[in-house]
């Protein structure tokens, strides 16, 4: 595509925090020298702690669906919500643009975050040069997106302080809602760990 | 740009690249490019993988301030006023943010309780301390003390602040109580809706621009 160098043909580093262009140190542990953030050329493990993040994040998306996530109690009658009956019963109630919101953020996201970091991971360590800009966009998108499955957790968390009638009505967090918290927060970490910068070092004809 | 006028002996470490000046280096793909000032309207794209590499400052460093002072008081005013109100026959139950993360605490969801906390609290409000003291040194062209510090800081506080994502949720929330209760919405939904407005003018400003506007050793 561009004869444009990479950084490290070079002999250039980029600070990862704070961008400053460097000479690229001889020795190890070395320092930017704007900022005092280490400098790297790559992430650190960047394959091995993005699969074991995901990893992770995944088996905790099971109970996370599998578990309710809130229960509603209304005189004597006890409701519990996983994430998927939450969105069912938002559609009823005639908010389906709002279910729609849910369902994006809750299972869409995150099922898509799983999708893309594992494809990056195995299309990058197979040395693929496939879809390189589409592959590229898509982490940037994984990793803008990411957090806003949060919207869930905030939703149950914002109706047990709301809803507390004592015997009339309550709701109260059951626990998956905190494997799904979980699963989000690791979702985070393992796109934050993943460098993009591997796609295009795994590129098997440089041009 | 800050040149180092004053000629220390290279030190044996990494240093800024001697003529890197005008140089990019993409953060997301590693291709080295020249950098150009964006004009007005215009984003400047990495020529490799496309990922955004500047904006034109529609928003000085006074603007900037401005908005951060203005997204204190919205933040001061979404957390000391209730969110919203609910009313099921005579009782009335309202809820702050802070009655949600005691609310979880009690429920056994503790964990829960210090992510919103956190995400919602303490990082957003840490996020606009620091940047309003950076800023009121900034718009005299000086590093307040601590700058470094703080814009590592930032760097790594920047994800997990989720205001914006709660403003979504509250809406939600009223929207599933609506049905079995009377909802009446308080000051602090109001005062987040707006301070989500000031995050999205925010967002499209790269604070690693203040480490070229200050002036080096104007503090350490």
């Amino acid at each position: 595509m561009s004869a444009l160098p990479r950084a490290h043909e070079l002999g250039l580093i980029a600070c990862h925090v704070c961008g400053l262009v460097c000479r690229e140190p001889n020795f190890s542990p070395a320092a930017c020298p704007r900022c005092g953030s280490g400098l790297r050329r790559r992430k650190t493990a960047s394959f091995m702690r993005t699969w074991a993040l995901l990893i992770a994040a995944f088996i905790l998306y099971i109970p996370a669906n599998v578990l309710p996530i809130m229960r509603t109690v209304n005189v004597g009658d006890v409701d519990d919500n996983t994430i998927i009956s939450g969105v069912v019963e938002l559609w009823m109630q005639g908010s389906p643009s709002l279910a729609l919101i849910v369902f994006a953020a809750s299972i869409v996201v995150p099922v898509l975050k799983f999708f893309v970091l594992a494809l990056l991971l195995v299309s990058t360590r197979r040395d693929s040069d496939w879809a390189m800009h589409q592959r590229a966009a898509l982490y940037r998108l994984v990793d803008l997106i990411g957090y806003w499955s949060m919207l869930d957790v905030f939703v149950v968390a914002l109706l047990t302080a709301l809803v507390r009638f004592d015997v009339l009505s309550r709701v109260e967090p059951l626990p998956g809602v905190v494997f799904f918290g979980l699963t989000v927060i690791l979702t985070m970490f393992a796109s934050m760990s993943f460098d993009p910068r591997l796609l295009w070092d795994a590129r098997k004809n440089h041009d | 740009m800050s040149t180092s006028a004053r000629c220390k002996p290279a030190p044996p470490g990494p240093g800024p690249a001697p003529g890197a000046q005008g140089i990019g280096i993409c953060e997301y793909c590693d291709t080295v490019y020249r950098q150009r000032e964006p004009r007005l309207n215009q984003v400047i794209r990495c020529p490799c993988c496309d990922a955004v590499q500047a904006r034109h400052h529609a928003v000085d460093i006074d603007g900037m301030l401005a908005l951060a002072v203005a997204a204190l008081i919205l933040f001061l005013i979404a957390n000391v006023w209730p969110i919203v109100t609910l009313g099921l026959g005579a009782e009335q139950n309202s809820a702050t943010l802070w009655g949600m993360i005691i609310a979880m605490w009690q429920h056994g969801a503790q964990l829960v309780a210090m992510v919103v906390a956190a995400t919602l609290f303490f990082f957003p409000l840490n996020k606009m301390l620091m940047l309003g003291w950076l800023l009121a040194f900034a718009r005299r062209g000086r590093r307040a003390p601590g700058f470094g510090r703080m814009m590592v800081a930032l760097h790594y506080l920047q994800p997990w602040t989720m205001s914006e994502v709660f403003v979504l949720g509250a809406l939600v929330a009223i929207v599933k109580a609506r049905t079995y209760f009377d909802v009446m919405p308080e000051p602090g939904i109001y005062a987040y809706g707006a301070l989500t407005l000031l995050i999205t003018a925010f967002s499209g400003i790269d604070l690693r621009r203040l480490w070229d506007d200050t002036a080096e050793g104007s503090a350490q």
